[in-house]
């Protein structure tokens, strides 16, 4: 039996030394001082500014972004699943959202720049028309801009993940329903809803999660002038901060215990929804 | 509704998904569009800004840099993820959940986490690996990948009978090695396949590693030019959209529906 092990070692080996090594030395680097003594100022640091908005603002743009996708995202999904739709349909959104959600980072920065930027397509047609957003308040290279690039990855990703339940819901209880009498809204409010809530909010944290831990997009559309958590990490290493690395450290720690929390919510969430799953 | 009655589609589901098609495809059509204008006069229509791409020896160098890294990347994925989830099928079945947990821990330390511990723990092993894209970055992209390839192969796992293949196959007198490349292999080439699709459209894109440990990737020449010339700039995002497209599609088509769906949730943001 001890020889049966041997063979998955050289799988564990890999895993501690580029996963588990490289995230416990973040976490004990986060309470280093530069001379490497012991601290906790990095972890306190992270608590006042400028931190503490990059913070806010990355848990604002999650937040906003995973409920406005998950909204969005469920509406779509639903519509393509639902009776009456052509089959179609359904694949072309499949195929189509696993193409989106993969098309992040800075080409995606980009599509919304010659889209939406100061002499964007859309901006200009909307400026031609009298309607200039950019006269309105309204830039891309602020949080507002970076909640609508986020929703192009979001909201795929919230149909791959949400449209196996929605398959789950038979038609027999829609008949059932009716044929007791429900109205359509009755029976969501009764049935369907409560029945697709686990896998709901599922899938929100996961899109929360998800955009929490986005670099790539938001750097690509702002240049990192709008503070977010991984943006000021990065600055660490790509700007001319020349300051303590270990505060980057706090920070990635900051990030990792927020991840670990939905993790923590996401996993007992995914186990109930299975259940109806097919 | 009787079942069996043909409908049409319902107004609302026609709106929303005209909706999500129209916030889909504008950005696609707006970054078109700004690829085709002159680079100097910023009017319709020209190929310039695609000539001037595909001519800049830097646009080759970090095209090829990228795609070799994901080359290598599936191939040392691949290497340590079958033998050991073949074996995990075969005589560890306990430890499928702790593989299955690990696997969600990439989620928990996100890229620009891992960059971070990776930079000070490798610190101290030699430049030709903490220097070199083929060594320090493939070394990270493993990680990256693994989620992903797991879980595909883990399904294809799932679908064969590996006792029955194993034993058959040992019983005809075959070296675990036989067995491993000429019964198990073939089998779940399709996961296999499936799972380094994902792992090029990952490699392919990745920019906060890559960026932060100053290694010079496509996704990092593509935000090069991003700030230095925007018609051309559009035209290496569509070609990178592009790109994406292809293994997409790749992954669909070998999958043909059986790959786990979570699989499908690559992308590096």
């Amino acid at each position: 039996m001890p020889l049966a092990w041997l063979g998955v070692l050289p799988f564990f080996l890999y895993a501690v030394l580029f996963l588990f090594l490289p995230a416990g030395q973040v976490l004990v680097g986060a309470f280093r001082d530069t001379g490497g003594g012991f601290t906790f100022a990095n972890i306190g640091g992270i608590f006042d500014e400028p931190y503490v908005s990059a913070f806010k603002n990355s848990i604002e743009v999650s937040f906003v972004t995973a409920l406005v996708g998950g909204a969005l995202g469920f509406l779509i999904a639903y519509a393509a699943i639902r009776d009456g739709t052509p089959r179609i349909l359904r694949t072309v959104l499949t195929t189509f959202s696993g193409v989106a959600a993969n098309f992040a980072g800075i080409p995606l920065a980009f599509a919304f720049i010659a889209t939406l930027g100061t002499i964007g397509i859309v901006t200009q047609l909307l400026f031609d028309l009298g309607l200039n957003p950019y006269d309105h308040g309204f830039t891309l290279f602020s949080k507002t801009g970076i909640e609508i690039v986020y929703l192009y990855f979001q909201i795929p990703l919230m149909i791959l993940v949400i449209a196996p339940a929605i398959d789950g819901l038979r038609r027999e209880w829609r008949e059932a329903a009716a044929n007791l009498g429900a109205t359509p809204m009755q029976f969501w409010r009764h049935v369907g809803l409560p029945i697709l809530m686990p896998s709901l909010l599922g899938a929100v944290v996961l899109l929360f999660g998800n955009s929490f831990a986005a670099y790539a997009t938001a750097y690509g559309l702002t240049g990192g002038s709008i503070s977010l958590v991984p943006i000021t990490i990065g600055y660490f290493y790509t700007g001319d901060v020349l300051s303590n690395p270990h505060l980057a450290e706090a920070l990635a720690l900051g990030m990792f215990v927020v991840l670990a929390l939905m993790m923590a919510i996401y996993i007992p969430l995914q186990r109930i929804s299975s259940r109806w799953v097919r | 509704m009787t079942a069996g009655t043909k409908r049409r589609i319902a107004p609302s589901a026609a709106i929303w998904l005209l909706l999500g098609a129209a916030y889909f495809l504008i950005p696609l059509i707006a970054t078109l569009l700004f690829s085709l204008r002159g680079e100097l006069t910023g009017k319709c229509c020209t190929l310039d800004s695609y000539g001037t791409i595909l001519e800049d020896p830097q646009f080759v160098k970090a095209l090829r840099q990228s795609f070799v890294l994901s080359l290598e990347t599936i191939a040392l994925t691949l290497v340590i993820l079958v033998p050991t989830v073949y074996w995990v099928h075969l005589k560890l079945p306990r430890l499928r959940p702790v593989i299955s947990f690990l696997a969600l821990i990439p989620f928990v330390v996100p890229p620009i986490v891992l960059v971070v511990g990776l930079l000070d723990v490798l610190r101290p092993t030699p430049d030709w690996f903490y220097a070199k894209p083929y060594g320090f970055l493939v070394a990270a992209y493993v990680i990256l990948a693994f989620p992903y390839v797991y879980f595909s192969l883990d399904a294809g796992f799932r679908a064969i009978d590996v006792h029955t293949l194993t034993e058959a196959s040992q019983s005809l007198g075959a070296t675990w090695r036989t067995t491993l490349f000429r019964v198990i292999l073939p089998n779940i080439r399709a996961a296999a396949l499936a799972g380094s699709f994902l792992t090029l459209a990952i490699v392919m894109g990745e920019f906060t590693i890559a960026s932060l440990a100053a290694f010079d990737t496509f996704p990092v020449y593509i935000q090069y030019i991003n700030q230095t010339k925007a018609y051309p700039a559009a035209a290496v995002s569509l070609m990178s959209f592009g790109i994406t497209w292809a293994a997409m599609l790749a992954l669909l088509f070998v999958g043909r529906g059986r790959t786990a769906r979570t699989a499908q949730i690559a992308g590096t943001r």
